[in-house]
């Protein structure tokens, strides 16, 4: 039946698109806010940087000129003569500074310093002191982050890694940037290595001969030493190298374990002492004794972080034969950490990796036996030029490749060096020229690396504070907006225009701003202009709230969310600052969702909603506890919160673990079915896979059966009753080829082949092609009867498109007019009272939901596809959990008729809470690592060339699918509710006569459920809601990335900010970014169905008025 | 005032019990944490139930011919075990192991049962309808079941905040992969001292703590909270 007042209504249309608009403004701005604010957040903290695969080789000098003299013709010669043939690398993890410097002996005066870490390393002391000209000390300072293997690389690749070191292989940490290992291996040096296994990751395959022992524990100071210490000796007698690497862990280990200020330390550092006195005695003249840390350590013994203590790391040299023409200084010198990499390409004869931007350590190149003091200047020049140019030419692909680097630099650096290298180049011609133009040539080569250096660290290496508050501000004050005007947009006297208002004032005042300041010249970055906007057109709305606070606002009303789930969202934001939390969250997030759901029952419970009155009321007292009847009976709610329990538990099977907890077993399902080997297993997975499949299809048809209709003729519901099967079918018959495609005989692999790319393009196109009638023609109701002039016309249009639906209309039409004439004789006689009959509309209540549920499925069957066979299983289990959520939700939530309607919070948290569920349980894990990347390869099996978009997007809705599907499906909390509303009078309806109950005809005086009619006879509560349900849910999805952000920025010196928190971040502001264009996307069709059945009505009026 | 002065005595004498298990030998919380759990939930059945034969805070029951109290005995036992077998169906569906450690993770539900549903049967009797009253807003109808409210809820309160600290670390062999001590968690736990493998099995332990730390709070609270909620109360059977 037409509702009453929809002449009313069909005035007041306008407005409500006008409403409709601005809402959708709104929604599209306070993204954009969180979006500025991630972004300015973002860059800030997230240091990129581009790794270049691009390699050095002898064959390639790294400019014009020619090479430096006395490298043309020699054996084993590169770009310079080499010095040494070998080399034995001792880095000793953590050997800070002070633990390797020389102890003065101390004066009577002063009483002894006596410090566990301090001048026990004698044999450096003594080397230094007997052998001035073969041994130097020097204070090496390691570029943040001070982690093992950010070190390992910067001491191997001579660059500065960032956290995102954008390569192009995230999966594994394997170097693919040019490196030292690399050269050797590639110059057919013998490399061996011993110690810490992180090598092996690193440089998986580059060792002639390894002795890996596990870095894993950390409690454990011997294990690795000493399994070093069995293999150095004999290993260096044999002589069967060319670089030796021995990396000790003790003395890390044992600051971790003790601190340095412990008895332990002294004697781990004596015995590394030993090792370095033993290494010394079997030295051979050819040889170079590298003796490093990687970093430093606190006082309580931690690294990571950025500090002095952290930073400062002992670097030694010592070769049997003298290297340095005088003797050392006093103060030993301090140089850059990676410096050591060029120096020891150039002193090993080999080419300087690509990517170095270490400056050459120029000391270690004069020469000692000839006391000219000029030609050991020029060795010096001469190193550095080719250090410049290899610089220089890493610095041109570089800026080609990314544009982070400033281009005002890097011209004035590109000039420097242009004038440096002409400088060099005039010397060569002139050999005997005078002393100062040579020290001038040095200086300026020297001035153009640090410069490079100081550059790159300033666009690579360094978080930039004020960034990062102002993005986190900004998230914070985006939270903050969506809790008011969700609070606001529930008052009834809410209206859209003060918000649009607001909105525009600020943003046409940032824009004025903006330009005035690109009139004047002042370049800003995008990121910082968007903040800038963002943050100025925030500014009248905090205005308004801070006047609102003053006048009439209680403090009470700003804190609207109810307790318990204040309790929920503060823990979510606490467990975000903990690793371990961070870690463990996909076993946390059901824990927490359990709990709301039980907490959800036993509230209903407490407030007498769940049981009869008299029940709880006790006889003799006889107060009234309940208020009405009970929605929902007790057994009812129980069976589906413990439905849902059990459905989470389930969904909680399919587990991938975290790389942290190797104890923890990942489940075998998460793989593909083609990677089983048992035949029969894999038949039974398949058959259940397609079963879960068909289980899902059969549940959406039931429900849309039940709450909607399948025989409409509108296109989409055709669409549903012959594509979704269609799509099943083909997304089965990928699977088998899938997991089958091996045991394909050879006749058909050509056919396999074509059909597994043809297959989930296809279902991909269907589910496009569905979605777009959906939104063609999202109403799904049926007009089943008329009084007056055949109307049918207008109803079935639909058929009218291609010429055959005439024969279509013919047919149907005489058919759907004998049904009515038959239903409508049955219903006349038993409602004598009924005023005459107009328009018989079926499920007209559930349009919305209807089209919502479509709308999901359709998206859920790509997203689907992109997925390993067996997690169909999961979305099955999404499904099922997420109608028992909002069925359990709906008990909860009142219906006020005539609005305003409000989404309870605690609906909104459980929403969100199980969309990160669901994103575990589809076996992901915020690591890179954990990242599905098969699903590039779905319907693309050969690649996708040089396009990155679309890989991109694949994985992208692999990883993000849950948070897509639950973001759209978002608007079904507001609906649901209604939706539910039916059952109570269904239930006294069953016994009259089943099939009438179908249609939603009633008499007047009965109580007619009008379900999701509801909301369209209140348009403007209708708007709000929406509003109010997607500020709710971005308030929600916005404090955990708020707390993401914060977790970072302070602890951004904690240990696993480069493993845990900064990977947590991305994939939650990914995750954020996703949910919010899902949300936007879900309220649109909302709006859209909506804008429908009004353009729906009006034809009926028309018809009806002919 | 007669039975004010017996719910502040009640505390005590509950608190009490928790005393003679650490007289055996060779006994620590931790490491035999099973023996605890096994002879905390008798004493606390014990003393229970000794508290309803000597106060009988509900002596209503006029039927008491000895086939009736046996059944009703019988009765109490079988919804003591299903409340067991309950409470460990729903620690399954939270997310506790589902094959390993099935000991633990029943013990576990004994002794929460211990603290919720004996108290519920020394009350209410077994009568679910009963308790589902006491248990919803204005059902309660005598300090004795206010009390009861309270030390339940809060037993079921401390058993979910004692699942939070499970993810910390705990220092067992797998999380040494964490380069770094945690200063936080290692004052919680003492087993370094002896090595990794002596760690005993952390699962129930802070749940099964936290139970009874709920549950002694509870006792605790209930009589101050009814003391000073006592102009508010205004039960109609005194």
């Amino acid at each position: 039946m037409v509702p009453v007042c929809w002449r009313s209504r069909c005035a007041s249309g306008r407005r409500s698109r006008m409403q409709k608009i601005s809402v959708l403004l709104f929604l599209a701005w306070v993204c954009f806010l969180f979006y500025a604010g991630i972004a300015l957040f973002t860059s800030g903290f997230l240091l990129t940087r581009l790794e270049l695969t691009n390699h050095s080789s002898c064959q390639e000098p790294p400019g014009p000129g020619s090479l430096p003299w006395g490298s043309q013709g020699k054996p084993g010669a590169c770009w310079m003569a080499s010095r040494f043939s070998r080399l034995v690398l001792v880095l000793i993890d953590a050997l800070r500074f002070d633990f390797a410097q020389p102890q003065p002996s101390h004066s009577p005066g002063e009483p002894p310093v006596s410090l566990p870490f301090l001048g026990k390393l004698n044999c450096l002391q003594r080397i230094l002191e007997i052998q001035p000209h073969h041994a130097r000390l020097y204070q090496s300072k390691a570029d943040p982050p001070t982690t093992t293997m950010q070190r390992l690389k910067a001491l191997t690749t001579g660059s500065l890694p960032t956290f995102i070191d954008a390569g192009s292989n995230f999966a594994s940490h394997a170097i693919v940037e040019d490196n030292l290992i690399k050269q050797l291996a590639s110059a057919g040096r013998r490399v061996v290595f011993m110690g810490d296994d992180t090598w092996k990751d690193l440089f998986p395959g580059a060792f002639s001969q390894a002795f890996f022992f596990p870095s894993f524990n950390v409690r454990d100071l011997h294990t690795v030493d000493n399994g070093i210490l069995e293999h150095l000796y004999p290993t260096m007698d044999s002589g069967e190298w060319d670089m030796l690497i021995a990396h000790f862990l003790g003395v890390d280990h044992c600051g971790h374990k003790y601190g340095p200020h412990h008895p332990e330390m002294a004697k781990k550092l004596s015995q590394m002492d030993q090792v370095i006195q033993g290494l010394v005695e079997r030295l051979e003249n050819d040889t170079l004794l590298v003796v490093i840390g990687d970093h430093g350590m606190t006082m309580t013994g931690d690294h990571g972080g950025d500090s002095e203590l952290e930073i400062s790391a002992a670097l030694f040299l010592y070769s049997p034969k003298a290297l340095f023409p005088g003797a050392p200084p006093e103060e030993p010198e301090i140089v850059p950490q990676i410096s050591l990499v060029p120096t020891l390409a150039l002193l090993l004869g080999l080419p300087i990796p690509f990517g170095n931007i270490g400056e050459v350590m120029a000391e270690l190149f004069s020469e000692v036996e000839d006391s000219q003091s000029h030609s050991s200047a020029l060795a010096q020049a001469s190193a550095l030029h080719l250090n410049a140019q290899q610089v220089s030419r890493f610095l041109h692909t570089y800026s080609a490749a990314a544009q982070d680097l400033q281009v005002k630099e890097l011209h004035r650096l590109q000039t420097l060096f242009n004038k440096a290298s002409a400088d060099y180049q005039r010397l060569l011609q002139r050999p005997q020229g005078p002393e100062a133009a040579l020290q001038t040539v040095i200086t300026e080569l020297q001035q153009f690396l640090r410069g490079v250096r100081a550059m790159c660290i300033q666009s690579w290496a360094r978080f930039s504070l004020g960034r990062m508050a102002g993005g986190a501000a900004l998230m914070a004050a985006a939270c903050f907006l969506c809790l008011l005007v969700s609070q606001w947009a529930t008052s009834p006297g809410f209206c859209f225009r003060p918000l649009l208002t607001l909105m525009a004032c600020g943003l046409a005042g940032t824009i004025v701003c903006a330009g005035l300041l690109t009139t004047t010249g002042l370049k800003l970055d995008p990121v910082v202009l968007g903040a800038m906007a963002a943050a100025g057109s925030l500014l009248p709305f905090l205005w308004k709230a801070w006047a609102g606070w003053g006048s009439r606002r209680p403090l009470v009303a700003l804190l609207p969310i109810p307790g318990p789930v204040l309790l929920f969202l503060l823990i979510r934001f606490a467990a975000f600052f903990s690793d371990s939390f961070v870690v463990a969250e996909a076993r946390a997030t059901p824990f927490l969702l359990g709990s709301l759901i039980l907490l959800l029952i036993a509230q209903l419970h407490w407030e007498g909603k769940l049981l009869p009155p008299k029940l709880l009321t006790i006889p003799r007292l006889c107060f009234s506890a309940s208020t009405g009847p009970p929605r929902h009976n007790g057994t009812h709610a129980l069976g589906l919160g413990v439905g849902l329990l059990l459905c989470i538990r389930l969904a909680g099977l399919f587990h991938r673990c975290p790389e942290e907890t190797p104890a923890c077993h990942s489940s075998p399902w998460l793989s593909p079915l083609a990677s089983m080997v048992g035949g029969r297993a894999k038949n039974l997975w398949y058959g259940a896979c397609v079963g879960a499949l068909v289980a899902l299809l059969a549940a959406v048809r039931l429900w849309l059966r039940r709450y909607s209709n399948l025989k409409s003729p509108e296109p989409s519901v055709l669409f549903v009753r012959w594509g979704l099967p269609l799509m099943a079918l083909g997304t089965a018959a990928y699977w088998a080829l899938a997991s089958g495609a091996d045991e394909a005989p050879p006749r058909l692999r050509a056919l396999v082949a074509g059909a597994s790319v043809v297959l989930p393009r296809a279902v991909a196109g269907l589910a496009a092609s569905g979605l777009m009638l959906l939104l063609w023609r999202p109403v799904t109701v049926l007009v089943k009867a008329t009084t007056g002039a055949p109307r049918t016309r207008t109803v079935l249009t639909p058929f009218s498109g291609p010429p055959t639906s005439r024969a279509d209309l013919d047919y149907v039409v005489p058919q759907i007019y004998r049904h009515m004439q038959e239903e409508f004789r049955g219903r006349l006689e038993r409602t004598k009272s009924q005023g005459p009959l107009t328009v018989a509309a079926c499920h007209l209540g559930s349009v919305y939901s209807a089209a919502m549920v479509t709308a999901l499925t359709l998206l859920a069957f790509p997203l689907l596809l992109l997925h390993a066979e067996r997690i169909s299983l999961v979305f099955l289990l999404l499904f099922l959990q997420s109608f028992l959520l909002l069925h359990l939700l709906a008990a909860g939530i009142p219906i006020t008729t005539p609005g305003p309607f409000t989404v309870p919070w605690q609906a909104v948290s459980a929403w969100a809470l199980m969309a990160t569920q669901t994103f575990y349980s589809m076996g992901h894990q915020p690591v890179f690592p954990a990242i599905h990347w098969h699903a590039a390869f779905v319907g693309f099996p050969e690649g996708h060339g040089s396009s990155t978009w679309l890989p991109a997007l694949l994985v992208g809705a692999n990883t993000f699918a849950s948070h897509l599907l639950f973001a759209v499906g978002c608007p079904l909390l507001l609906l649901w509710p209604f939706l539910c509303e039916n059952q109570g009078p269904r239930k006294r309806w069953q016994p009259l006569g089943r099939n009438e109950a179908e249609a939603r005809v009633r008499p007047e005086e009965e109580e007619e459920p009008l379900m999701e009619m509801r909301l369209r006879d209140a348009p403007h509560h209708f708007n709000a809601a929406l509003l109010q349900l997607s500020l709710k849910y971005l308030f929600v999805l916005g404090i955990q990335i708020l707390a993401c952000a914060l977790a970072a920025s302070i602890l951004r010196r904690h240990l696993m900010v480069w493993k845990v928190f900064a990977p947590k971040f991305i994939f939650e502001a990914m995750g954020f970014i996703v949910s919010s264009v899902g949300l936007f996307l879900g309220i649109a069709l909302v709006m859209r169905v909506d804008g429908a059945v009004s353009s729906w009505f009006r034809q009926l009026v028309l018809a009806q008025q002919r | 005032m007669e039975v004010q002065s017996i719910e502040e005595k009640w505390p005590l004498s509950q608190t009490c019990i928790f005393i003679p298990s650490f007289f055996l030998e060779n006994f620590s919380i931790l490491e035999t944490h099973l023996t605890w759990l096994c002879i905390c939930s008798v004493f606390v059945t014990a003393v229970n139930l000794l508290l309803y034969l000597v106060v009988k805070p509900n002596a209503s029951s006029k039927r008491s011919s000895l086939s009736y109290k046996v059944t009703r005995f019988l009765k109490c036992c079988i919804y003591f075990l299903m409340s067991c077998f309950f409470f460990h169906v729903i620690f399954v569906l939270y997310g506790a192991p589902l094959i390993e450690l099935v000991l633990e993770t029943f013990l576990f539900a004994v002794i929460l049962s211990t603290f919720t549903t004996v108290p519920c049967l020394c009350l209410l009797g077994p009568n679910i309808k009963a308790w589902l009253r006491v248990f919803s807003r204005n059902g309660v109808t005598s300090i004795w079941e206010n009390s009861l409210q309270i030390t339940t809820i809060s037993s079921f309160i401390g058993t979910w905040l004692g699942a939070f600290p499970i993810p910390l670390d705990w220092e067992r062999p797998w999380q040494m992969a964490i380069e770094r001590k945690y200063k936080m968690c290692t004052s919680l736990y003492v087993c370094t001292r002896h090595g990794a493998s002596h760690c005993p099995q952390v699962w129930p332990i802070s749940c099964t703590l936290g139970a009874t730390f709920g549950y002694v709070a509870g006792l605790v609270i209930s009589p101050l909270w009814i003391y000073w909620n006592r102009k508010q109360l205004t039960y109609k059977n005194h």
